[in-house]
């Protein structure tokens, strides 16, 4: 069954010239059927009704979760955090008896459209990336995940065709020697939620 | 077989003849009147004889009519009125004494004496309103010119049907108005005018204010015993001073058009007006003397053709005067042709006054009750007429579908569903390729320049006209199931390369278009449907986006139940039983979600927010 789990969540796939060839350029590399599943979410859920129960079976094969999305508004497109949101529940992905995401990879592959110097205390954008990127990478600390080192391409709307080629053979050649090149530590902890802190995301439903 | 002694016997007979009658004329698709009718026939003295004084029962009976006028004056809004005055004062005044008039002059000509040519043409000049309207309602065409003429026309032989039912006794005293004394007939006059003050008085100052106080007892049959009494209040008033009482009574449903207590008083008579109605044309079906028709056919015949062919040709005319369109022509025409009920009560009261004897109401009965009966064979052969009419012309030359298309969609079937779907590709810069059967809406849509071809696009040829075989997507529109079918068999068959998008209307179309394997189909009411569960859940409390929610998993059950439910479509009991199997576990995805978002109630109240 696949291990690498390519999550791509891009509104405007069709104009998109980085995501689009880092989809083609995974689905090209992939080893055999099974080594990696793509799932485009914009493809499968146009209209936002995730089908969670489809989406956590694709998680519990997967050993490398990769988020591809352009940065949007200094996040993650709409879709993927409906995804989160409904996908990593409670007693599932974290809380009493969610380990299902335990001890798995969380790599993000983003692109955004200022350069990169734009990204700091002097740029326009005011914070470092790593600063915008914290929700994702707290997610995966509490799913007991490991958040690994995001790769990036900036100034995306900019940047030549050799620089975008470079930047999908980097991709392609981190996806073949996986996980070679992650940091190998111990066996990242869940941390304790607190009863108190648990979500009711049927809250609404309870007037049925 | 007479009735006597059990004082139930009676309503029991005429309960169970209108329980009987009706249902079957409606299944025969002849109406109710006509059931009526011949119930009354048949439980008349001429065939089985249970009832055998049919003149008390018409005088009960002739109440339903003052409760109908009351209703009609109801109805009235005079703001209403007014806005439709040209076309119920103008058209429908033309029309009644138009008709009258043509037949009148008929009737002179074979001889007749005045007085009754005037009462005959008169009633017979009346259409029925209620199967007008029912016609109209069926055929969804109340908003329509045709829809609108025929309104107004009815409307004012409503009206005028007060006028025309004081004329008769008046036509009929003229005759031996000698004998009568001149002071006589000045008291009755201001009696007359007397008893119309009270009412209008009364009906504006002491009316509203007593309903209230009714109304305020909270009882409602109280309430409906009030308007019974209003209503018979004055139809006796109106009568004890000479006049007509279902003058009275629609002056009080005028009177009262305006006020609040107009649906309460509506909805309360409506079901009294309906039986007692019905009441009355079974004893029109009683009086009326099968003797007399069966030894004079030719006269009832003779009638009936006078009467439609009379009206018709007035009623062809003025539809092209009013500027009704050619195809809705048909269906004002013959709406308004057919005799009415009102026709029915002016003979009977011409016969009450001795304009003429119970042979002539019997023939006259006879021949506006067989034009009832043949108004839905009419209107279907004239459906007929025309669209083989519509066929032979095929719209306009430019319609036809001659040179071959290229466009990469192919749309069969251009109506409310086809439409929604070519605009939006229009709208987004697509180009399509319509066919539509109905030339009526082809010239229509060519006129807001469209590309829609008149055809049928069952035929292969016409569909290779079209582009099938370069085109990429063939939607099927088509209102008709057996139709659409074969379009998308031929489509399977011809060219594999096109897509089929389909739209099924049921089930089993739906089902049927998946053996011939097609796999794009929308079951149409589906995603409206869902869309008012959404709105009816929002309604109840929920988050609507907890409703779309719920709405979208409900959409994904259904879809996945159809792929389970698809092989066993032909065995009817697999397919209950698997229906029901997904029913139940549909309610126990649902119970479960419940029951966990009511346990995290439970555990953390006052929680609503996402972790973070």
């Amino acid at each position: 069954m696949a291990d690498i789990l390519l999550l791509a969540a891009h509104p405007d796939l069709a104009h998109s010239h980085i995501s689009q060839q880092l989809l083609q350029a995974a689905g090209a590399a992939s080893h055999g059927p099974g080594h990696l599943q793509t799932r485009d979410l914009y493809a499968l859920y146009p209209d936002y009704a995730i089908d969670v129960a489809a989406e956590q079976r694709a998680l519990e094969q997967a050993r490398l979760v990769i988020w591809l999305h352009p940065l949007h508004w200094y996040g993650m497109p709409a879709l993927l955090k409906l995804w989160i949101d409904e996908v990593f529940a409670f007693g599932w992905a974290y809380g009493p008896g969610g380990q299902a995401l335990q001890g798995k990879d969380l790599w993000l592959l983003s692109s955004t459209g200022s350069a990169a110097e734009a990204y700091g205390p002097a740029g326009h954008n005011g914070h470092a990336l790593d600063e915008f990127l914290l929700p994702q990478a707290q997610t995966a600390r509490l799913c007991g995940m490991r958040w690994l080192p995001p790769l990036v391409l900036h100034g995306a709307h900019r940047v030549g065709d050799a620089e975008v080629q470079q930047h999908v053979r980097g991709f392609i050649e981190r996806l073949r020697s996986y996980p070679s090149w992650c940091p190998r530590g111990p066996e990242p902890a869940l941390p304790e939620v607190p009863l108190d802190a648990r979500p009711a995301l049927f809250s609404s439903m309870e007037g049925l | 077989m007479e009735v006597h002694g059990n004082p139930l016997q009676l309503p029991l007979v005429f309960l169970a003849a209108a329980v009987l009658a009706v249902p079957l004329a409606r299944a025969l698709r002849l109406g109710a009147i006509l059931g009526y009718l011949v119930a009354g026939v048949i439980i008349g003295p001429g065939v089985l004889g249970l009832v055998n004084k049919p003149g008390t029962i018409l005088e009960l009976a002739e109440f339903g009519v003052v409760l109908m006028m009351f209703l009609v004056g109801l109805e009235l809004e005079p703001r209403r009125l007014w806005a439709m005055r040209r076309a119920v004062f103008g058209w429908g005044s033309l029309q009644l004494l138009g008709s009258a008039a043509l037949l009148m002059g008929l009737a002179l000509a074979f001889g007749q004496p005045w007085r009754l040519a005037l009462v005959v043409s008169l009633g017979l000049a009346m259409s029925s309103t209620a199967v007008a309207l029912a016609v109209l309602a069926e055929r969804n065409l109340g908003s329509t010119t045709s829809g609108q003429s025929v309104l107004s026309v009815a409307l004012l032989q409503d009206i005028a049907a007060i006028p025309v039912l004081s004329l008769v006794p008046i036509i009929a005293l003229s005759g031996d108005a000698a004998s009568h004394g001149g002071g006589d007939w000045q008291v009755a006059a201001l009696k007359a005018v007397g008893a119309m003050l009270v009412i209008v008085l009364g009906g504006r100052l002491a009316l509203r204010p007593l309903l209230r106080w009714i109304a305020r007892s909270r009882t409602p049959e109280i309430f409906t015993a009030a308007a019974l009494l209003l209503v018979l209040g004055t139809a006796s008033l109106m009568h004890a001073v000479g006049l007509s009482a279902a003058l009275g009574a629609f002056l009080a449903g005028v009177l009262l058009a305006e006020s609040e207590y107009r649906r309460e008083l509506e909805t309360d008579l409506e079901p009294f007006k309906g039986l007692l109605l019905g009441l009355f044309f079974m004893a029109v079906g009683m009086g009326l003397d099968l003797t007399v028709v069966l030894q004079r056919p030719l006269l009832v015949l003779g009638l009936l053709a006078a009467l439609l062919l009379t009206k018709a040709a007035l009623l062809t005319l003025m539809a092209r005067w009013m500027g009704i369109p050619g195809p809705e022509r048909s269906v004002f025409v013959l709406l308004l042709a057919q005799g009415g009920e009102f026709g029915f009560v002016v003979f009977q009261l011409a016969q009450q006054a001795g304009l003429i004897d119970a042979a002539q109401n019997s023939a006259l009965v006879a021949a506006v009750a067989l034009s009832l009966a043949c108004t839905p064979a009419l209107l279907l052969a004239s459906d007929r007429l025309l669209s083989s009419q519509l066929k032979r012309q095929a719209a306009p030359q430019d319609a036809l579908l001659q040179s071959p298309q290229q466009a990469p969609i192919i749309i069969a079937g251009f109506g409310r569903y086809g439409q929604i779907v070519g605009r939006m590709l229009y709208a987004n810069g697509f180009e399509a390729t319509v066919l539509d059967h109905d030339a009526e809406s082809v010239a229509l849509l060519r006129r807001f320049g469209w590309r829609v071809y008149f055809g049928d696009a069952t035929r292969l040829d016409l569909l290779r006209t079209a582009g099938a075989e370069q085109a990429r997507v063939l939607v099927i529109a088509v209102d008709d199931v057996a139709q659409s079918l074969e379009i998308a068999a031929l489509a399977r068959e011809h060219w594999p390369q096109l897509q089929v998008v389909a739209r099924a209307r049921n089930l089993q179309h739906y089902f049927r278009l998946r053996d011939l394997g097609v796999t794009l189909i929308e079951r149409e009411t589906l995603d409206s449907a869902l869309m008012s569960a959404r709105s009816v859940l929002e309604l109840l409390g929920l988050q609507p986006h907890a409703a779309r929610k719920l709405a979208w998993r409900f959409r994904q059950h259904t879809l996945e139940q159809l792929d389970v439910l698809f092989p066993l479509y032909k065995d009817e009991a697999a397919l209950t039983a698997a229906t029901r199997r997904g029913r139940q576990q549909l309610e126990s995805l649902f119970a479960q979600e419940r029951e966990q978002a009511a346990a995290r109630k439970r555990q953390r109240p006052g929680w609503s927010q996402p972790p973070g």
